[in-house]
């Protein structure tokens, strides 16, 4: 029981890392119909801007923790952005109305520019964090294994879980997001209704390239250890994520992620940690033939 | 043309290799109803999706309102007061009525939002009932009723009508185009309307126009076009039957 608490504290933690992350997945490929394969890499950016600016802060941010992390939160989700709108500019735009494989193409392109990039500009070799928030709650106690809920994945679930509903908020409730939503369904009509498709798909980018910033940031937190690659199995497993729940559904993508995170963290704590990635993509290869439309996906249709 | 709304002079557009109009020039008045009829795959639609921005005319000239909108960006067509309710409705199928038409309202942000609701739920009381219910969900009629109230919503200079008939039920059909009459004689809204319902298009407007292969080969008011013999013969050989009889 107790140890069952503990995967499931654990599982949720990641989970909420990798919904976060599939959100990007799933809003650019509602959009524009591809899967952004740059995308791991966005978030691995996140996680060195949001590193770099704790070793910049650090000497002076010891006695005000909150403030810090609130800045290089705004640090990490802006700076990423703009990584994000970058992207898009340079690899997808100009390949629009070309077929989707070319921009597939481009898109594992740049994400192997973008692990080059960090790895010349940052060096090879894993990166360290000193913790920054420390301790947390012993929730039971059974022998020897005590059941801890840390300050930092407490932290990770709420920072998560209210981006997640603000943005749910920005979906459906504002301007800009029946925008968004008008660009998924048609585009040509949105284009006809005075929206602007590109600016639309752009802001896309920004916002899927913030929340996986948020993600990297928790992940440099939580663990304390990057290095240039953390971008390649993060992104391959939020895309797991965001297929699992239903690619194209924000609902879906976060669903999925918490799915892959407590799948995961149950594996790795009842079987073996070295196979939680087979469990996760095996539940995927699973979905993908029973439902191939995803847990919350709607089945392609044929538009007519 | 002192009051001329929209102009195109000389207009090519192609689909992919094929030529879909040649050589097109017309103009609509401020306050006129421009009945646009032909056969299928015609051009009509082509013609009205050319005036807005998608395709581009490879040669000639497109004026809205003075302003020359040949090269503009699709978002700022719309925004120059032009609004279309296309063919084949392309309503946002998992938005609520509601929502598509906000939607509409985006081309002309300074609009009145609730003015423009009442407005169309007076024209369309059915839409109101529907409000919250999803624009894929409703009938076709519906689903017109929403096209156009959606194109009403930004207020626009320019109502473009794409088929606005098409598979709906007589009664329905009346409904539309009584609609449409209503906005032209108490708002003095232009409207440049496609049509293969020739009949019912010419009868309802001040101006007709025929197109054939791309290029447009009889223009004249409605009703002179409805008395011509060549019209009769290729579109209207049912209708006029019809009126015969009656």
């Amino acid at each position: 029981m107790e140890y069952f608490l503990q995967q499931l504290i654990n599982g949720v933690t990641l989970g909420a890392i990798y919904g976060l992350i599939a959100i990007g997945y799933t809003m650019v490929y509602g959009i524009i119909g591809m899967i952004n394969f740059a995308h791991g890499e966005i978030f691995m950016i996140g996680a060195f801007v949001a590193l770099i600016s704790f070793l910049i802060l650090g000497p002076s941010g010891g006695a005000m923790i909150p403030i810090a992390l609130l800045v290089v939160l705004l640090i990490a989700m802006s700076l990423t952005a703009v990584y994000g709108w970058a992207l898009e500019r340079i690899a997808y735009r100009p390949l629009r109305g070309s077929p989707r494989l070319a921009a597939l193409i481009s898109a594992i392109g740049m994400s192997i520019v973008l692990q080059n990039y960090v790895q010349l500009s940052q060096g090879a070799r894993v990166k360290t964090l000193q913790p920054v928030i420390e301790g947390g709650f012993q929730l039971m106690k059974a022998g020897n294994f005590t059941v801890v809920l840390s300050y930092m994945q407490i932290i990770i679930v709420v920072v998560t879980v209210s981006l997640m509903a603000a943005f749910w908020g920005v979906i459906t409730k504002t301007a800009l997001g029946r925008a968004q939503r008008a660009c998924e369904q048609d585009r040509t009509m949105a284009a006809l209704l005075g929206i602007d498709v590109d600016r639309t798909i752009s802001i896309t980018f920004v916002l899927g390239a913030s929340l996986a910033a948020v993600a990297g940031m928790m992940v440099t937190l939580y663990y304390g250890v990057i290095d240039f690659y953390v971008g390649f199995l993060a992104g391959i497993k939020a895309f797991t994520a965001a297929v699992l729940g239903g690619i194209g559904s924000i609902p879906g993508a976060m669903l999925g992620g918490m799915l892959i995170g407590l799948i995961e963290a149950f594996w790795s704590g009842y079987f073996s940690i070295e196979y939680k990635d087979v469990a996760a993509f095996s539940i995927l290869v699973l979905v993908l033939v029973f439902r191939p439309s995803g847990l919350l996906g709607r089945p392609e249709v044929e538009k007519v | 043309m002192p009051d001329g709304m929209l102009e195109l002079a000389g207009i090519d557009a192609f689909y992919g290799r094929i030529q879909a109009l040649r050589n097109v020039s017309l103009n609509i008045s401020a306050g006129e109803i421009v009945s646009l009829i032909g056969a299928n795959g015609a051009g009509k639609t082509t013609l009205l999706m050319t005036v807005c921005g998608d395709p581009r005319a490879t040669t000639g000239k497109i004026l809205f309102d003075g302003r020359d909108i040949t090269n503009t960006p699709m978002h700022e067509i719309a925004r120059a007061g032009i609004a279309h309710s296309p063919e084949g409705r392309r309503i946002f199928p998992r938005m609520t009525v509601q929502e598509n038409l906000l939607m509409g309202s985006v081309a002309n942000p300074e609009s009145n939002q609730a003015e423009a609701f009442e407005r169309i739920f007076d024209l369309f009381p059915r839409l109101k009932e529907r409000r919250g219910q999803r624009g894929g969900t409703l009938s076709g009629g519906e689903q017109q009723m929403l096209a156009i109230g959606r194109a009403l919503m930004s207020n626009p200079k320019l109502l473009l009508l794409d088929e606005p008939s098409l598979g709906l039920a007589p009664m329905i059909v009346a409904q539309i185009f009584e609609a449409i009459k209503r906005l032209n004689e108490q708002e003095g809204m232009t409207v440049f309307l496609v049509e293969q319902n020739a009949y019912h298009a010419l009868r309802l407007a001040h101006r007709g126009l025929v197109m054939v292969n791309g290029a447009i080969t009889l223009t004249g008011t409605g009703k002179v076009l409805l008395g011509n013999a060549e019209v009769q013969e290729a579109y209207l050989e049912g209708a006029v039957k019809k009126v015969a009889d009656a």
